[in-house]
C-alpha cells in the first residue's frame, strides 16, 4: 500500500518533469505527461479502493524537517475516499486531455500544461492525506497555486487574467480563515499535528470551538464555492482548458468537504446543533441560487460553473443534516446523512467532469462557448451528444442515473428530520427536502436548454460549419465517466454499504441500521426504499419492449420528410428558432425579484420614420451578492489606496524617515514589553 | 400468483380507461355549451386512426424525435404500474417510493420537452420553456403534499401510504389532509395540462403548453404521446382518489372484492373528473405569468398541511 502511494506520487513528479525533455515534440510531450497522469490514478484508484474494502488504514512518516512536526501521512477511509474520486476523475480527464491538449499546439508549451496539471493533482492528493496542519496549509497553497496557473493559461486573454486575480484573491482570503482556525487549534493543542488536535479536542473552550468552527467554515467554504463566497469560482472554472475545469468542479472543491468533516468529526468534538443550522442555511442558499444563476447563463461553461454550487449545496445539505443529527447524539442518522453527501461527492465529481469534458469538446470544435450560437450539433457530433445527454440526465437527478439515487438518499437525509427533536427540525428539514425538489426541476430546464439548444434544432451561425466528431481520446475520456454514471447507479446499495463505514469510523461507536440491503437502498427510519438495478432494469425493459411490440403490431408505416410547419408563411430559418435567452425568459421574469433584469432597446432608422435598419437589445440580470457585498468592497478597497497613495511621494528620504519612525516606535513598543 | 395478476390486471385498466376520462371531461365540456359531444368510442377511434397513419417527420428532426413517444409512454407505463388503483398494492412499487414517482414523471417529460426542441421551430421552443418552468414550479407542491402524507403514514412508497390511510378514521384522516388535497389537486391540474394553467382544446400560440410542444408529431408518434398523456392524466386522478378517499379498496383478494373495489374505484375517479370538469367549465385560463401564483397557492397548502400535523399532532 505504501508502496503504491508512493509510486502515485512519483509517476506524478515524472509526469510533471519529464515532459520538459521533449521540448521539441510536442506530440510525445504531451502522450508523456498526461498517460503518467492517467497511469497515477489508477495506482490512486487501485490503493485507495483496496483501503475502503479492506478498511485498513496505512501511514508514513518522515522525520522532522522543521519544529512543526513530523511530515505524515495517513490514509484513512476517509482520505482513501477523496483519493478515489480525485484518482477516479483524474484518469478520466487525463486520457481527455491527450487529444484535448492537441488544440493548444503549437501555440502554447505543453510541457508547462502538463506540470501543472500534474502539480495540482498531486498536491490535491497530498492535500487530503496529510496529518499535520503545517504541511497541509502549503499543500493547500500548492494546489490553489497550480490551479492558478492552469485558470491564467490563456493568459493573452484579458478575461483569464481577471479571474485568475480574482481567484487568487479570494483563495488567499479563505487560505487565511483555515490558517487562522489551525492557529486557534494549535493555541489549545500546542502541536501542529492532526493526531494531537483529536486528543485535545474534547476540552476545547465552546467559545474557541465556535470562533474554530466559523473561520473553518468561511475558510473552507470560499473554496467550495458556497454562496456568497462563491464570486471566484463562475470565473475561474471556466477559464481553465477543460479537462481542469473538470478538476476543478469535480474534485478540488470537493477537498473543502473533506476538509470540513475533518474539523467537524475529529478536531472539535461534540458538535452544536447551531452549526447545523449554519451549514443548511448557506446550502439552501447555495442549493437555489446557484442553478437559479446558472438558468441565466448562455456561456456553457459558466452555466456548468455555476450548477456546480448547487451540487456543493447538495452535499452540504447532506452534511448539515449529519451535524444537526450528531448533535442531538443520533448518530446513526449522522452517518446516513453524511454518507449521502460522500456519495453525491462521488456522483457530483462523475457528471460535471462528464459535462465539463463535453463542454471542452464543443469548444475545441466550435471555439465558442456562447450556446446562442450553436445548435443542430447531434448530426454532426453524435457521440458527444449522447455523452452530454448522458451527463445532463443525471445532473438532472432523473432516474436511473446515479444523480437521482444520491438525491434521493440527501431527499431521505433530510426527510428523517421527521424524527428529529423539537417542531423546528421536523417542519424545516421536509421543507428543505422540497426546496431541494425545485433546485432538481430547475437543473433540469437548465440542462434542458443547455443541451436542447447546443445539439438540437438547426445550426445558428458560422460555428458549426466545419464541426466533426471529437478524437477517440476525448471520447474515451468522456466515455469512462458516462459509463461509471450507469455503474454507480447500479452498484449503489453496495457502493452505499461500503461508503458508510467512513462516518462510522470518524465518530466512533454508530448503532446499527440498515441502509441497504441486497440490491435496495433504504432510509434508517424505515420510510422507504429504492431498488436502483430494479428502476434501471424496469426502463431498460420497458421501453424497448414498446418500441418492439408497436413495431410489430402496426408493422411498416410509411415515413416522410418533410419542412417544419411554419403557418403557411414559407421562409423559415435557423435564426428563427427559439434561443437560449428566450428559453430562460419566462424564469426570469417569474424570479425577476431576485435578478432585477434590466433590458435595452435601440432603434437605428437612419432618417426613415417607419423602416427600421437595425434594432440592437441587451438584456442583463445583477448577482445580488456581487452588487451588495464585492463591487462595495472593491470600491471600499481602491478608495483607500488612493488615500494611501498621498504618502507614498517617490522620494527616497521620505521613505528612509518611514523606516527610521517605524523602527523607533517598535523599540519603544518592544521596551515597554 | 394471484397479486402479480391483480396488479397486471389494474395496470391494463388504467391503461385503457385513460382515454374515457379524457371523453368524460370534453363530454361535460360540450354538454356545458349545448353541444352533443363525441361519443365514448370516438376517443379510441382517434388513437387507432391516429395509430394507422403514416407520418411526416421534420428534416431538422434527430434519433431524439423518433425515440421519445416509446420513451415517454414507456416511462409512464412504469408510472403506472407503481401507483395502487383497485387494490393496494402495484406491480413494481418494491421498486421505489413516492420520490421516484415523481421524477420518473419528469423523466417522460425531459424526453418530451428535448423533442420539442429537436425539431428547431419556435412552437417547440416556446412549448418546452413554459412547460419546464411551469413544472419546476410544481414539483416542490408535488413532493411537499406527498411528504406531509408520508409524515402520517410513517412510510413514503405509494402503497403503504394508501394501505395506512385506509385504516384511519375518515373524519380525522380528511381533516388533517384536505389541505395536502388541495395542493395536490392543483398539482393535477398543472400536470395534465387542463385550465386554468394550460387549455388542451385550442391551438393558438398565446396560451399553448402541451400543444406547443407536440405540434411536429403525427401519426403513430403522436398517438403514443395522447395516449401517455392521457394515462398520466388518469394516474394522477387514481392517486387523488386513493390517497384521500382509501375507503372501500379490495383489500381482500377475491373475485368479489376486487369487482366491489373497482366499481367504487369508477365512481372515485369520475368524480374527480367531473371535480376537473367543472373546474374547466367554471373557469378561465389564467394568463401564463398568474400561473405561477396558482401553483405557489398549491406549496403554501401542502406547508399548511404539514405544519397543522405538527402542531395539532398526527
Amino acid at each position: 500500500m505504501e508502496l503504491l502511494f508512493l509510486t502515485q506520487i512519483v509517476l506524478y513528479f515524472l509526469g510533471g518533469i519529464s515532459a520538459f525533455l521533449f521540448n521539441r515534440s510536442e506530440e510525445a510531450a504531451n502522450r508523456l505527461t498526461h498517460l503518467s497522469a492517467a497511469l497515477a490514478g489508477l495506482v490512486g484508484a487501485f490503493y485507495s479502493l483496496a483501503v475502503l474494502f479492506s478498511r485498513k488504514a496505512f501511514s508514513l512518516e518522515y522525520g522532522g524537517f522543521l519544529q512543526t512536526g513530523h511530515l505524515s501521512f495517513t490514509v484513512d477511509l476517509l482520505s482513501a475516499f477523496f483519493i478515489f474520486v480525485i484518482s477516479f476523475l483524474s484518469i478520466a480527464t487525463s486520457i481527455f486531455a491527450i487529444g484535448y491538449t492537441r488544440e493548444y499546439q503549437g501555440r502554447k508549451r505543453i510541457p508547462l500544461l502538463g506540470f501543472f496539471y500534474n502539480l495540482f493533482l498531486l498536491a490535491m492528493i497530498l492535500v487530503v492525506c496529510v496529518q499535520n496542519a503545517f504541511y497541509f496549509l502549503i499543500f493547500w497553497e500548492l494546489m490553489s497555486l497550480a490551479s492558478y496557473f492552469l485558470v491564467v493559461f490563456e493568459h493573452e486573454k484579458r478575461e483569464a487574467r481577471r479571474a485568475g486575480m480574482l481567484y487568487l484573491v479570494m483563495t488567499h482570503i479563505g487560505t487565511s480563515f483555515i490558517a487562522a482556525a489551525f492557529w486557534l487549534l494549535f493555541l489549545h493543542a500546542g502541536a501542529f499535528s492532526f493526531d494531537a488536535f483529536r486528543a485535545h479536542a474534547a476540552t476545547l473552550p465552546l467559545v474557541l470551538k465556535n470562533a474554530i468552527f466559523m473561520c473553518a467554515l468561511i475558510g473552507f467554504g470560499t473554496k467550495a464555492g458556497v454562496i456568497p463566497l462563491h464570486v471566484w469560482l463562475p470565473e475561474a472554472h471556466p477559464q481553465a482548458p477543460s479537462h481542469v475545469s473538470a478538476l476543478m468542479s469535480g474534485v478540488m472543491i470537493k477537498t473543502a468537504i473533506y476538509a470540513i468533516l475533518r474539523f467537524l468529526f475529529g478536531f472539535l468534538g461534540e458538535a452544536q446543533g447551531w452549526w447545523g443550522i449554519v451549514i443548511l442555511s448557506s446550502a439552501i442558499l447555495s442549493t437555489l441560487l446557484g442553478i437559479l444563476y446558472a438558468l441565466m447563463e448562455n456561456d456553457l461553461k459558466r452555466l456548468l460553473a455555476f450548477s456546480s454550487i448547487e451540487n456543493m449545496g447538495i452535499i452540504l445539505l447532506g452534511l448539515g443534516m449529519g451535524v444537526v443529527f450528531k448533535s442531538t447524539g443520533n448518530s446513526l442518522y449522522a452517518s446516513f446523512a453524511i454518507t449521502a453527501a460522500l456519495f453525491h461527492t462521488l456522483n457530483h465529481a462523475a457528471f460535471k467532469g462528464l459535462l465539463f469534458l463535453a463542454s471542452g469538446s464543443i469548444l475545441s470544435k466550435t471555439h465558442t462557448r456562447n450556446i446562442e450560437h450553436l445548435g443542430g450539433l447531434i448530426r454532426r457530433m453524435p457521440w458527444t451528444a449522447a455523452l452530454f445527454l448522458v451527463g445532463a440526465l443525471s445532473i438532472s437527478a432523473l432516474p436511473p442515473l446515479n444523480g437521482f439515487i444520491s438525491e434521493w438518499m440527501t431527499f431521505m437525509a433530510l426527510l428523517l428530520g421527521f424524527e428529529g427533536k423539537g417542531v423546528g427540525v421536523r417542519f424545516f428539514s421536509p421543507l428543505l427536502a422540497s426546496l431541494l425538489g425545485l433546485a432538481g426541476a430547475l437543473a433540469a430546464t437548465c440542462f434542458m436548454k443547455a443541451f436542447g439548444i447546443c445539439f438540437l434544432g438547426a445550426p445558428r451561425s458560422q460555428h458549426t460549419q466545419e464541426v466533426c466528431e471529437v478524437s477517440e481520446s476525448m471520447k474515451w475520456g468522456m466515455g469512462i465517466l458516462a459509463g461509471s454514471c450507469f455503474l454507480f447507479a447500479c452498484s449503489a446499495p453496495w457502493m452505499v454499504g461500503m461508503l458508510r463505514n467512513i462516518p462510522e469510523s470518524l465518530m466512533g461507536s454508530v448503532p446499527s441500521g440498515m441502509f441497504a440491503r441486497k440490491a435496495f437502498l433504504w432510509s434508517p427510519s424505515g420510510v422507504s426504499q429504492i431498488s436502483p438495478l430494479g428502476i434501471g432494469l424496469v426502463l431498460l425493459l420497458v421501453i424497448p419492449f414498446t418500441m418492439v411490440a408497436i413495431r410489430l403490431i402496426l408493422g411498416k408505416q410509411p415515413l416522410r420528410l418533410g419542412p417544419n410547419w411554419d403557418c403557411g408563411l414559407p421562409g423559415l430559418s435557423p435564426r428563427m428558432q427559439y434561443t437560449a435567452t428566450g428559453y430562460s425568459k419566462p424564469l426570469r421574469r417569474i424570479f425577476s425579484f431576485l435578478y432585477q433584469p434590466t433590458r435595452r432597446v435601440e432603434l437605428e432608422d437612419e432618417g426613415h420614420e417607419i423602416l427600421r435598419t437595425a434594432e440592437r437589445f441587451e438584456s442583463k440580470i445583477s448577482h445580488i451578492f456581487d452588487d451588495w457585498i464585492y463591487k462595495p468592497a472593491s470600491n471600499l478597497i481602491s478608495t483607500l489606496s488612493q488615500k494611501a497613495k498621498q504618502i507614498q511621494t517617490g522620494h527616497i528620504q521620505l521613505y528612509l524617515a518611514y523606516i527610521f519612525i517605524t523602527l523607533i516606535l517598535l523599540l519603544l513598543f518592544g521596551s515597554r514589553l | 400468483m394471484i397479486k402479480i395478476f391483480l396488479s397486471i390486471s389494474q395496470l391494463l385498466l388504467v391503461v385503457l380507461l385513460a382515454p374515457s376520462v379524457s371523453w368524460f371531461i370534453k363530454k361535460m365540456k360540450a354538454a356545458s355549451q349545448n353541444r352533443t359531444g363525441p361519443t365514448l368510442l370516438q376517443v379510441y377511434f382517434d388513437l387507432l386512426k391516429l395509430f394507422q397513419k403514416g407520418m411526416v417527420v421534420s428534416e431538422t428532426a434527430s434519433w431524439i424525435f423518433h425515440a421519445t413517444p416509446y420513451a415517454l409512454f414507456g416511462v409512464t407505463l412504469v408510472a403506472a404500474a407503481m401507483t395502487p388503483v383497485v387494490w393496494p398494492g402495484s406491480l413494481v412499487g418494491f421498486m421505489g417510493d413516492a420520490i421516484l414517482f415523481v421524477y420518473l414523471l419528469a423523466l417522460g417529460r425531459f424526453f418530451l420537452a428535448l423533442a420539442a426542441l429537436d425539431t428547431g421551430t419556435t412552437f417547440g421552443g416556446m412549448g418546452s420553456s413554459r412547460e419546464m418552468t411551469l413544472s419546476s414550479l410544481a414539483e416542490p407542491a408535488l413532493l411537499l403534499s406527498f411528504f406531509a402524507l408520508g409524515y402520517r403514514t410513517h412510510t413514503l412508497s405509494l402503497e403503504g401510504m394508501v394501505s395506512q390511510l385506509a385504516q384511519e378514521s375518515p373524519a380525522q384522516m380528511l381533516f388533517f389532509t384536505s389541505l395536502a388535497f388541495g395542493a395536490l389537486l392543483i398539482v393535477t391540474l398543472a400536470e395534465s395540462g387542463r385550465i386554468p394553467v394550460d387549455n388542451p382544446a385550442t391551438h393558438l400560440e398565446l396560451t399553448m403548453i402541451h400543444e406547443a410542444m407536440i405540434l411536429e408529431y403525427s401519426g403513430k408518434y403522436l398517438a403514443l404521446i395522447e395516449w401517455s398523456h392521457q394515462i398520466k392524466q388518469l394516474v394522477f386522478f387514481t392517486l387523488l382518489a386513493n390517497l384521500f378517499f382509501p375507503w372501500g379498496m379490495g383489500q381482500v383478494l377475491s373475485i368479489a372484492g376486487w369487482g366491489a373495489g373497482l366499481m367504487l374505484y369508477l365512481f372515485k375517479v369520475f368524480f374527480l373528473a367531473f371535480v376537473v370538469g367543472w373546474i374547466e367549465i367554471h373557469s378561465a385560463k389564467l394568463r401564463l405569468f398568474r400561473v405561477p401564483d396558482l401553483l405557489t397557492i398549491a406549496f403554501v397548502l401542502a406547508i399548511l398541511s404539514l405544519l397543522s400535523q405538527l402542531m395539532i399532532g398526527r
